[in-house]
């Protein structure tokens, strides 16, 4: 059994509005081990981004945190700015979903990689130039010294994303968090990062937490997944699992959502209705006005999460009156 | 069935400080009425340059594009407006195509207004009707767009393209930037009101399983040329070039159990200011031979209605 | 949108989100309240001022102030609390004249500029800058020296020197939304350049010229009074409190209140406007707050 990098408890992130508050992450919670992909999927508004940020501290301000989030042992929750920024890069690293604005236009490769490296770890700067040059050569660059002189806007978007990678994984963290990578990516680009990221998890030993809205780049290299909707974790497990036989019956929409390759005359099903407004939720299941079972348990209470399967976990109650039953 | 727009040997070159990029190269195609013909490739590949070029955005370099047999280019005022009302676009991204200071009635009641010079009454009726077509309720009508989500003012923009009643409508990733169970909303519309409406499609994206499930014809692009092209069923279960098949390996597959047959195609694209002689795709190409290297390959048949350019396509054997 | 909440409970929920606005732009509330006040006083001049402004009255000179004159007099006897009223008027209409003379001719320069670009926006800018490099006072030096002193010289002469900015700043946020969509989907609806400019960037670009005119308001009175001030610009008998400073130069040592008050009214106005300024700046920022 792989030791437990991230392991988050009960996380809600909380907004100011007006003269109340809404929150915008509702009671998650997650585990991601060693060598460990976890697939987070959600659509614009489920919280997923946040719950990434949260793990490194970053949620912009007004937002404040709550519940617990431990990273390689270390408590994330209540720290100080001075004391996260510690363990940002050398603890957990994050890669973002447009590499060019995540980073700096006017610094070259070489500067921007060394001062990552420099701030988590106390190297010289020619030390820290030989660990950049590793990091970019683990990530398959070509021409690495080249590389390094060029400025961000002279490379493409695939290399890029690969030179943030490396910066990522050149402080040696334990928990990478990937905030859709490949969103913004050509499907060809998408595939060499992807596979990239899958070789970097199990030869680094890293964790890693893929946030993505796309299913099927789930499929292909996560091991197991977290759906979230409405800022809660709705269904999670093993991928095989989780696809195979999804619990939730919005995560069951999800699959009949997408068109796939082969499958042409499939008749493709959309779910009516909004994403709820945050600050106004219904009582009961966040899901129920759109959801084509719900009951009337629905309206009133909130399902907890229950087991669906080994390690399937779905927050439904049709699920939870079938695990009674068994 | 008759052509209703046709694109013969378009060519376009752009100036940068690099050098000169030939962003369409040699791009023909004709669609068809009640077709829908798909326009797949990456960034670079000319695809939205193609959109533009067809509605004289900007202008071809060399070649003719042909609307009911006229040359547009050479199209009078009066006669382009005709054309303009006739093919209609619909942009990739719903949060950037309609002017957030516009209510939605104005919206999609610019290009009446602008074209017939409706007004007051014949105007709203009109623009209700359009935005019923598309499912969006005749209450809303003067509301602004941040108030919509991104499938509704998607469906907005479809109105607005559909208001002057075109034949034609270029749609240029229509749902790349919508959430998942959004996009098949709006891919269901635009079947639906094919069907109603009678419309042809020229259909732009990169996504090859959306591609898949609303093209007839599918035409795959590579640094400006067609590299094949032929009805959708062919390509995607025969590819001939070796670009296709690495495009289709590329897409990650639902089903976790086939993850490993995920295939990247090795490389970059060649710097576009500077391509080779020969095959444009000749430094990723895992077929690759000398000939390749040196000489170009034109479209060749290789089947019935599909052609690719390539020398050494799948379907033949060679030792690789 | 798919909820539609009653009308009653939509109205509360905007009266909640207008007291919320106040109570996080105190300071924006106190220059709105303020500069109201101001226009109050100018408009309602003959109504609030005490004595008549003009009238000139050697037996109450240089009165101290007191119950009679709440603002005492100055050296011809006039009321000073009732001239710093009327001159709010010409402050304001000063404000006003200068701001849109200059964004009349400034930001149509910038919106052409930055929607045509090219040789265009080159011709265009280039003059504009030749403007740009006159030093702020010499400009309206040089022109009462050509065309004679006088208040309307002086407005004239103020926005010659402003309008690059107005052109400046429109072009550059033209520029901005120039590659938003809804530009390429009005071209290829085949609406003219011209609507374009007006119906679709002018609108969404208009923010930040908005917002430096909201601060310039304060600037131009100062400048117009300074202008006042060194014998450009106003003249008597017109009723302006930069030249009202002027006049009391030579006494106000012992008579301070002929220079206090109407300098008072201009720290007063000019501090409003400012705060009034960064409070519309903050306001239509969509970082800042969200009043949607």
């Amino acid at each position: 059994m792989s030791e437990t990098v991230l392991n988050m408890r009960n996380l809600r992130v909380t907004y100011p509005k007006l003269s109340s508050k809404v929150d915008v992450v509702r009671n998650c919670s997650l585990q991601v081990g060693q060598g460990e992909i976890l697939g987070l999927v959600g659509e614009s508004g489920s919280g997923k981004s946040m719950t990434a940020m949260s793990c490194l501290g970053l949620v912009p301000k007004p937002g404040r945190i709550s519940g617990e989030i431990e990273v390689g042992g270390q408590q994330i929750v209540g720290r100080s700015e001075s004391q996260l920024s510690e363990f940002r890069g050398g603890l957990s690293a994050m890669i973002f979903q447009n590499p060019m604005t995540a980073l700096n236009p006017f610094l070259n490769i070489s500067d921007q990689m060394a001062d990552a490296i420099v701030s988590s770890r106390p190297l010289s700067r020619s030390e820290a130039m030989s660990e950049s040059l590793a990091a970019l050569h683990a990530v398959y660059i070509p021409n690495a010294e080249a590389c390094l002189a060029k400025y961000p806007h002279q490379l493409s978007g695939g290399q890029l994303q690969r030179v943030m990678i490396a910066m990522a994984i050149a402080c040696k963290p334990r928990l990478l968090i990937a905030d859709e990578p490949t969103t913004a990516l050509d499907v060809t680009i998408q595939a060499q990062v992807l596979l990239l990221i899958r070789e970097l998890a199990s030869e680094m030993k890293l964790a890693v937490l893929f946030i993505t809205h796309d299913l099927s780049v789930v499929a292909s290299i996560c091991d197991r997944v977290a759906v979230m909707y409405a800022g809660e974790i709705i269904e999670s497990g093993p991928v095989a699992d989780v696809f195979k036989a999804p619990a939730h019956p919005y995560t069951r929409k999800l699959f009949s959502t997408v068109p796939t390759l082969g499958s042409k005359n499939k008749q493709l099903e959309y779910i009516p209705g909004q994403v709820p407004d945050m600050s106004n939720l219904p009582a009961g299941c966040a899901f129920q006005s759109r959801c084509d079972v719900a009951m009337d348990q629905c309206r009133d209470s909130a399902p907890n999460l229950s087991a669906s399967g080994p390690g399937h976990l779905a927050a439904c109650h049709l699920v939870a009156s079938h695990e009674d039953m068994n | 069935m008759d052509t209703m727009l046709s694109a013969t040997n378009l060519v376009k070159n752009f100036e940068t400080s690099a050098g000169v990029v030939k962003a369409v190269n040699d791009v023909s195609f004709d669609l068809q009425s009640r077709h829908t013909l798909a326009l797949v490739g990456e960034s670079g590949c000319g695809k939205s340059t193609i959109a533009s070029a067809i509605l004289r955005l900007t202008d071809i370099d060399a070649g003719v594009v042909k609307f009911g047999g006229d040359n547009v280019a050479l199209m009078n005022m009066n006669h382009l407006q005709e054309y303009r009302r006739n093919v209609s676009i619909v942009f990739q991204n719903p949060y950037s195509s309609l002017n957030p200071k516009m209510r939605i009635r104005e919206i999609v009641g610019e290009p009446l207004r602008v074209c017939y010079g409706l007004k007051g009454k014949e105007l709203v009726d009109r623009v209700e009707k359009h935005l019923l077509e598309v499912g969006i309720r005749a209450e809303h009508i003067n509301r602004f767009p941040h108030q919509f989500s991104g499938g509704q003012r998607q469906r907005i923009a479809i109105a607005r393209a559909l208001a002057l009643e075109p034949k034609i409508l270029i749609l240029d990733e229509p749902t790349a930037a919508l959430d998942v169970s959004v996009q098949a909303q709006i891919l269901n519309l635009f079947q639906d009101l094919k069907q109603r409406l009678g419309l042809s499609y020229l259909f732009i994206s990169h996504n090859l399983a959306t591609v898949e499930y609303i093209a007839d014809r599918v035409m795959v692009m590579y640094l400006g040329k067609i590299v094949e092209q032929g009805p959708v069923k062919a390509i995607f279960e025969n590819p001939a070039h070796p670009y296709t098949r690495a495009l289709l390996d590329s897409v990650p597959s639902l089903d976790p159990a086939n993850r490993h047959q995920l295939k990247a195609l090795h490389g970059e694209l060649p710097d576009p200011t500077n391509l080779p002689d020969g095959c444009a795709f000749y430094s990723r190409c895992n077929r690759a031979q000398d000939r390749c290297k040196t000489s170009s390959p034109d479209l060749l048949t290789m089947g019935r209605d599909h052609a690719a350019a390539c020398f050494y396509p799948i379907t033949l054997e060679i030792d690789t | 949108m798919s909820t539609s909440l009653p009308s009653v409970a939509n109205r509360s929920l905007r009266i909640e989100k207008f007291r919320f606005f106040l109570s996080s732009n105190v300071l924006f509330v106190f220059g709105a309240v303020i500069f109201s006040l101001i226009i109050v006083l100018a408009i309602f001049a003959p109504y609030l001022a005490p004595y008549d402004p003009v009238k000139i009255n050697f037996s109450e000179k240089l009165v101290a102030p007191g119950l009679t004159h709440l603002m005492g007099t100055d050296e011809l006897g006039r009321d000073i609390l009732s001239r710093v009223i009327y001159g709010a008027r010409t402050s304001l209409v000063i404000g006003i004249t200068v701001l849109i003379l200059s964004i009349s001719v400034g930001v149509p320069i910038g919106l052409v500029a930055g929607y045509f670009g090219g040789r265009i926006d080159t011709i265009l800018m280039r003059v504009s800058d030749v403007f740009l490099a006159f030093p702020p006072l010499l400009l309206p030096i040089a022109i009462t020296a050509a065309l004679g002193a006088g208040l309307f010289n002086a407005m004239m002469a103020l926005a010659i020197s402003w309008f690059p900015w107005y052109a400046r700043i429109m072009r550059s946020s033209v520029l901005a939304i120039r590659k938003e969509l809804y530009i390429d989907a009005a071209r290829a609806m085949g609406v003219g350049h011209g609507r374009i400019m007006i119906r679709h960037a002018l609108p969404n670009a208009s923010t930040p010229a908005i917002v430096q005119a909201s601060m310039d308001f304060g600037y131009t009175i100062l400048a117009a009074a300074s202008l006042s001030f060194i014998g450009i610009g106003a003249r008597p008998p017109t009723i302006e409190w930069g030249l009202m400073v002027a006049l009391s130069r030579s006494k106000f040592l012992d008579f301070w209140w002929t220079a206090a008050f109407p300098g008072f009214a201009i720290f007063v106005t000019v501090l409003a406007v400012n705060l009034l300024g960064d409070g519309i700046r903050d306001l239509l920022d969509p970082k800042h707050g969200d009043l949607s």
